[in-house]
């Protein structure tokens, strides 16, 4: 395998870029392996990635229905971030963000990440009491963050709507520096092509149809479209899918799948150099390196498996956007797209052991599944090697409801389409 | 996504809030049942196809429907006034062991 350097980007441009190498294997599955991680989108690549570089354990099979990163790591809007206040989640998300710092040079090919901040706006005292004691409480855990006022913000983001007339005047910002964007297509890639230098083998098209079980109950191998595999763990990874897949195990879990939609409008000179949420809202904004404006909102509301969104929500979003920023009504929106949620009962995720021996899950990643990539990877990699949580995803298990420990950031209760 | 209200017919869906799940029986105020209550709150049958679900008529006649929705393909089957299909819970036989 090629390591990825400007010496070989540069030999490789002079005999006219051929000679590349595949980035990763295409393998047959084999009958057994130690690990078999389903899913293979970010977390499951990541997952397999961690497995093998902090754990040594090369023998595994991640197993993919489709194609790598094609479901929702390619279908989100790229922001990472760590701004989060409920203990179990804080440091969790914090660990995430420090392992995108480094990730590009960890994994040898280049995630585009951008450390371009995030602004949460407010718009009145009352929201910025809430924001302060947030950042507050990120601060006291060695979170960067910063509260803006009103004039702070106008300096920073002159093109919100500061004038009188403005529906929501701007009140002031809650700020992260190191927050920012990363590439998502390339995230699942750089994953694929570290897992698979260090060992593992990454089967495409192989849909899991069923675990098998032994005598005791727990899980020892996996059906698939493509034969049966023996594993000693199965660890899920499968987003929006994480009810039907742990159904086969006779799991129920506190999850319903969700649809959320994500835009791009048609490619712009650069404009918004940064991330920002409108507060008076469910509305957040950024721009890819190509121009497009990327933005989102809320969930549609209603169950949905369809990855294709309805009218409503958009008519509801780009008022909300123009509000926030009134340049945006002259440009016209080029694409939108949907993804599947598997949203929790308190709007944060699951990473543990589950109660079957043998089948540990990382799911319920609501909609901010994306900034948690590596984080989640890595976690679940300690889960799954030492067959117990490490300190940042120990409170992130299923049976938290059980016992009364919901980790609800909003508060909303345990209606999933509410966070 | 077009329900049609058993009070107000064919509307767009625009028109309704939704509740979420409706498959589950709201177990009987006293009822002590841990693992009854649990799965009331936080477990969902998550269904990829058939759903049965509360929508609200806010913006019509404000009636509570029970609507089977598909969730792959958005289709409607059916529509119910939820007074008509919702049944109560029954009081939970006496409990000789006594409350938890």
């Amino acid at each position: 395998m090629t390591h990825y350097s400007w010496f070989s980007v540069f030999s490789k441009a002079l005999s006219g870029n051929k000679g590349w190498d595949r980035a990763w294997r295409d393998p047959e599955p084999k009958a057994a392996y130690d690990v078999i991680i389903v899913g293979g989108g970010g977390h499951g690549l990541a997952t397999a990635y961690y497995l093998a570089k902090e754990h040594g354990i090369t023998n595994v099979a991640v197993l993919e229905k489709g194609w790598l990163g094609g479901g929702n790591t390619g279908r989100n809007t790229t922001i990472i971030r760590s701004n989060y206040m409920i203990d179990g989640n804080t440091y969790f998300y914090e660990k995430s963000l420090q392992l995108w710092e480094g990730l590009s040079k960890d994994l040898n090919y280049n995630a585009m990440v951008s450390h371009r901040q995030i602004y949460n706006l407010f718009h009145s005292p009352s929201q910025k009491e809430a924001f302060a004691k947030r950042y507050n409480i990120m601060r006291s855990c060695g979170i960067d963050g910063e509260i803006l006022d009103r004039n702070e913000v106008m300096k920073e983001l002159p093109y919100l709507d500061f004038s009188p007339n403005a529906r929501f005047p701007v009140y002031g910002a809650a700020k992260q520096p190191r927050a920012g964007t990363a590439r998502h297509d390339a995230v699942a890639w750089g994953y694929a092509r570290g897992a698979d230098m260090r060992g593992v083998d990454l089967i495409q098209n192989c849909e899991v149809t069923g675990f098998q079980r032994d005598a005791s109950g727990a899980v020892v191998g996996v059906e698939t479209t493509r034969g049966s595999i023996k594993a000693k763990k199965v660890g899920i990874a499968v987003a929006g899918h994480t009810t039907q897949v742990a159904e086969m195990a006779g799991l129920s879990l506190p999850i319903e799948s969700h649809l959320l939609q994500a835009f791009v409008s048609e490619p712009y000179k650069p404009l918004i150099d940064t991330v920002i949420t409108f507060g008076a809202g469910h509305f957040y904004i950024s721009q890819s390196d190509k121009g497009g404006l990327v933005f989102g909102g809320d969930l549609d509301g209603y169950n949905s498996f369809a990855q294709r969104g309805n009218f409503h929500l958009i008519d509801h979003l780009l008022p909300e956007g123009k509000a926030m920023i009134p340049c945006l009504s002259r440009l016209r929106f080029q694409r939108t797209w949907g993804g599947i949620m598997d949203m929790t009962m308190d709007g944060s995720p699951i990473i543990c052991k589950s109660p079957v021996d043998g089948l540990y899950i990382n799911g319920g990643w609501c909609y901010g599944g994306f900034k948690a990539t590596p984080g989640s990877g890595w976690c679940f990699a300690h889960t799954i090697a030492n067959d117990r949580p490490h300190e940042f995803n120990a409170k992130l298990t299923l049976d938290r409801f059980r016992r009364g420990y919901a980790i609800d950031e909003k508060g909303a209760g345990p209606m999933p389409g509410w966070h | 996504m077009r329900i049609t209200c058993p009070c107000c017919g064919e509307r767009d869906y625009g028109e309704f809030a939704i509740y979420g799940d409706a498959s589950r029986q709201r177990p009987h105020m006293e009822d002590t049942d841990f693992e009854t209550w649990y799965n009331y709150v936080y477990t969902r049958p998550n269904p990829k196809g058939r759903h049965v679900e509360f929508w609200h008529h806010v913006q019509g006649c404000r009636q509570w429907l029970v609507v089977e929705r598909d969730t792959v393909t958005h289709e409607v089957y059916g529509v119910a006034l939820a007074r008509d299909v919702v049944t109560l819970p029954e009081a939970p036989k006496a409990n000789s062991e006594g409350a938890e």
